[in-house]
């Protein structure tokens, strides 16, 4: 283990992240001066922090080995958690306790979008704003971010990359540097989110909550400037919009970038797991729009296709934002769109779950299975496209798959043993693990009513799944640390 | 620079690793064996792409599209023509350089040609390393002999010992020493790092010094470092491969040449092609074979057999039993570290011989020749100055006027035929071969700009 070269890089991120608390902070001038005194305090502690980590070791220059590399993006993620609270919990308005302002920073950058506050709409601006932003960071990853930008990463870079991204096959590099890649992924990103804010600019949102919609969208995170959610605008417009980007930004983000390098939309159509994350989402509004209608929620069907297009998709991308009640939808509806999230989006997008290949591939072998009973001495591949899947892919997915089930068993008895009901325990997992963050039960309005304890098996719960719960599980093993 | 890389043996692998090391290369290594390459792309920030290497698909999802070189280093001589064929014909790549093992291909230059073979560059590590050996057998005592201009100018490494008469003496009184000799010294390490020079820097014993001189003042600066060893006669050569049997070639018509070969059929074959060379069929660390051979009495051991365990054990058995010198051919960079404080007088590293002649072709600015030394840490360059005092950061400016990187020197300029050495005031004029020594290679950006020519003035 090398510690000193961790700490260094620990160092240096941290100090790279007390940059962005200077952006809320012209929000915070422009309207009306609002809470600019804790971002200025937070700015000033996490600087002065991260200097004072990176201080003693800032000669530390071996290579990061691929364990350095997990040690450096977990225990990043952790202190970013903690020190993205810091505005929050240094605010007067909204007043949070610690455990909240933890949860609240946790659910941005992990792009879940659970919320524990209320009234959204009467706190300064700056607040809201460095809520989504902190989302936008999450996102895409603010340590591809750090690689992209910070050139002395250099090599590591790579065993950074690999532990933040999500998606079973992480070798794949669109450009022969890390820094590169990592520079296109953040190009496609912020061309996205450009198009996310002129999109609702022209939906008829005004340009501070297009922008942060936009960050909220491209995000895959969900949070809104309104208690209302997307619902607030009741505008069709807008839920299109919304709709279109959280589609784009579920798709894997190296697909984006071929079809920009190559201006050829073949790609899309090529890549199998493109075409299954189509098929799951024209399925799961397919029988969310007839179940509406067929039962009649809504008066107008108009009404009905539209809250349950733009449901389906906000849900299985786990974004998470809402234009209806969907917990109160009838019958199997609500549970429909929660197991769709499991799913997720495509592996290299910014959207959660257990992501769309890694479903595809349990399917396949699935299918399999059932050849071989026929076929017993057949020899059959499993394939993605015209490639055969490596077995390791195919163990590796496996064993994610039941480490998924193990984690989310655990987070729910323990959730239930902290008083929770059922319903509430099951879906209070599902929205922090999937990093969804609209649930049913007693979370469906957030996590307000919810005890402390639940909520910091939440925070656990939401990096679990921001990073793949094995960047994180792997630290917790003694094999990692034994010499 | 793009770079593709085809093939991820031990010679793609170690281009890979030099080049991608260098933070203006993006490098993309294509190769057929998935496992060696996920094991280099977790070392190395490089890209990979599976597949053989000459197909057009696959080099085009390698982006043979926007490569600026390929350099194509797969075993087999056949896929690496194709390779370059194709990058020719359908990706116009510029510059492609192939390894060519087969003698026969070699020597056909014919079909180098554009509308044959286009490859800009034939490389062949096992002739790069039988002539790193010739050289080194006939400049006994020095641990790297190093051609530049042509061979009118050569770098040379040898240990300082204490029978030199310059050992214990300050820098400024070589010249003393050697009034009419052209050379200069240009780097001394001393355990392991180089040292600062100036006139009063005394040269110690155990110090690896490199110079610089003329090809018929080599042996006169040699002597000054060490007592000046006999003329190489007996040469015993463990291994009959391709390296061996070449080496053999080269110096049986000087030397008395033994060559140990294991395998029976190849021994046979070897033996029609060699004339004077004593071909022995048997293994090269078989103690009585090598003292029925009269090790004692031979002046250089050279173990060259594809097995570098093997060649290293060989070379300390024969030192032991009475070699003079002994030499191992030896592939890993830590094994070359590991043995050559022991008892082992040279060890020869094929990627570092090879390295140079691919590096020669990915530099900025006229640069002809580059040798990579001591594990690729330093390096020596032969570059062409080009343009007027105007455009050029390099002409008309005498040495210490220029603005060279820390750790860098000019230690000789080449004119026509004239080799002379540098001082603080010679003038560089456009045309000139300077030859460099680098002792920090991470600073090579600093000197390929300097070597440019500014656009705006031509």
């Amino acid at each position: 283990m090398n510690w000193t070269v961790a700490q260094r890089i620990l160092g240096l991120l941290l100090m790279f992240f007390s940059l962005t608390m200077l952006t809320p902070l012209i929000f915070s001038l422009v309207f009306r001066g609002e809470a600019w005194l804790s971002f200025v305090e937070s700015f000033v502690l996490t600087l002065s922090a991260g200097f004072i980590i990176w201080l003693p070791v800032r000669n530390a220059r071996k290579e990061l080995r691929l364990r350095d590399g997990f040690l450096v993006v977990a225990s990043f993620w952790i202190v970013l958690g903690l020190f993205g609270a810091l505005p929050f919990y240094l605010t007067h308005n909204p007043a949070m306790s610690f455990t909240d302002a933890v949860f609240e920073s946790m659910s941005g950058l992990t792009t879940t979008g659970a919320t524990v506050l209320t009234g959204l709409d009467t706190l300064p601006k700056s607040i809201l704003y460095y809520r989504q932003q902190l989302q936008w960071l999450g996102g895409m990853g603010i340590i591809v971010l750090a690689v992209a930008v910070l050139p002395m990463l250099g090599v590591g870079g790579m065993q950074l990359y690999r532990a933040e991204t999500p998606g079973p096959v992480k070798d794949t590099k669109l450009t022969p540097r890390v820094t590169e890649t990592a520079k296109a992924l953040w190009y496609v990103y912020l061309a996205f989110t450009i198009l996310c804010v002129l999109g609702y600019l022209f939906a008829g949102m005004n340009w501070f909550d297009a922008l942060c919609h936009a960050f909220a969208t491209v995000a895959i995170g969900g949070f809104s400037t309104h208690d209302l959610s997307l619902a607030y605008y009741n505008s069709t417009a807008v839920n299109l919009v919304a709709v279109v980007f959280m589609f784009v930004a579920g798709i894997n983000f190296s697909l984006h970038f071929f079809t920009w390098r190559y201006l050829n939309v073949r790609h899309y159509f090529d890549n199998p797991e493109f075409r299954a994350y189509v098929f799951v989402l024209v399925s799961v509004s397919v029988v969310v729009i007839v179940g509406l209608l067929w039962t009649g929620t809504y008066a107008d069907p108009e009404d009905g296709i539209i809250n349950g297009l733009f449901q389906a998709v906000s849900i299985a991308t786990t974004t998470g934002f809402t234009t209806a009640d969907f917990p109160s939808w009838p019958g199997a509806l609500p549970v429909i769109l929660i197991f769709a999230s499991f799913i997720g989006g495509c592996a290299g997008s910014t959207a959660g779950g257990i992501k769309v290949v890694r479903c595809l591939l349990i399917y396949k072998q699935g299918v399999r299975e059932i050849v071989r009973l026929v076929h017993p001495s057949a020899e059959i591949p499993v394939k993605l496209g015209r490639q055969a899947v490596p077995v390791r892919v195919i163990d590796a997915v496996w064993g994610f798959f039941s480490v998924y089930l193990i984690v989310f068993g655990v987070m729910m008895m323990a959730m239930m043993a902290t008083g929770l009901d059922q319903v509430t325990a099951f879906s209070a997992v599902t929205l922090t693990l999937n990093n969804l963050g609209a649930g049913l039960g007693d979370v469906a309005a957030g996590f307000v009513a919810v005890n402390d304890s639940a909520k910091w098996i939440a925070i656990t719960a939401m990096l679990l799944g921001r990073l793949e719960i094995f960047t994180l599980l792997v630290l917790v093993t003694p094999t990692f640390w034994r010499r | 620079m793009k770079i593709l890389i085809l093939g991820a043996g031990q010679v793609g692998s170690s281009a890979a690793y030099h080049l991608s090391h260098e933070e203006a290369n993006e490098v993309t290594v294509v190769d057929m064996r998935p496992d060696v390459l996920r094991e280099l792309q977790d070392r190395l920030d490089i890209r990979t792409v599976v597949g053989h290497a000459a197909y057009p698909d696959v080099l085009e999802r390698a982006g043979a599209n926007d490569a600026d070189i390929i350099i194509a280093l797969t075993d087999s001589d056949e896929t690496n023509l194709v390779a370059c064929q194709v990058a020719y014909t359908l990706y116009h790549t510029p510059t492609k350089i192939a390894r060519i093992r087969a003698a026969e291909y070699m020597n056909a230059k014919a079909l180098f040609t554009q509308d044959a073979f286009p490859v800009d560059l034939r490389i062949s590590p096992e002739q790069l390393v039988c002539e790193y050996v010739e050289q080194l057998i006939l400049y006994p005592g020095a641990l790297q002999v190093l051609e530049f201009a042509g061979g009118r100018v050569r770098l040379v490494g040898a240990m300082a010992d204490r029978n030199g008469p310059m050992v214990g003496q300050k820098l400024s009184v070589l010249k003393q020493h050697l009034p009419n000799a052209e050379g200069r010294i240009a780097a001394i390490y001393r355990d392991g790092t180089a040292r600062e020079l100036q006139g009063d820097t005394v040269i110690e014993e155990g110090d690896e010094v490199f110079f610089v001189a003329a090809r018929q003042d080599v042996r006169v600066f040699m002597s000054e470092m060490r007592k000046l060893e006999e003329p190489v006669r007996r040469v015993v050569i463990a291994g009959g491969g391709n390296i061996g049997l070449r080496l053999a070639l080269a110096l049986e018509q000087t030397n008395q040449v033994k060559i140990i070969e294991r395998d029976p059929r190849r021994a046979k074959i070897i033996s029609e092609q060699l004339n004077k060379s004593i071909v022995l069929v048997g293994d090269a660390a078989d103690e009585e074979l090598l003292l029925e051979e009269n090790i004692d009495n031979v002046d250089v051991f050279c173990g060259l057999t594809n097995a570098e365990e093997a060649n290293i054990l060989s070379a300390m058995l024969a030192k032991r039993l009475g070699a003079h010198k002994v030499m191992a051919l030896i592939n890993r960079a830590s094994y070359v570290e590991l043995v050559e404080s022991g008892t082992i007088d040279i060890a020869i590293s094929p990627q570092q011989v090879t390295i140079g002649s691919l590096l020669a072709h990915v530099r900025r600015g006229d640069v002809v020749k580059v040798h990579s030394l001591r594990r690729g840490e330093a390096e020596a360059i032969e570059a062409i100055a080009h343009g007027t005092k105007e455009s050029s950061r390099v002409v008309g400016r005498r040495i210490d006027e220029i603005d060279l990187p820390r750790g860098t020197s000019i230690v000789a300029v080449v004119r026509g035929d004239e080799v002379s050495v540098a001082h603080h005031d010679t003038v560089i004029e456009t045309d000139d071969h300077v030859i460099m020594f680098m002792t920090d290679r991470r600073k090579i950006e600093r000197l390929e700009e300097l070597f440019q020519v500014d656009v705006a003035f031509v």
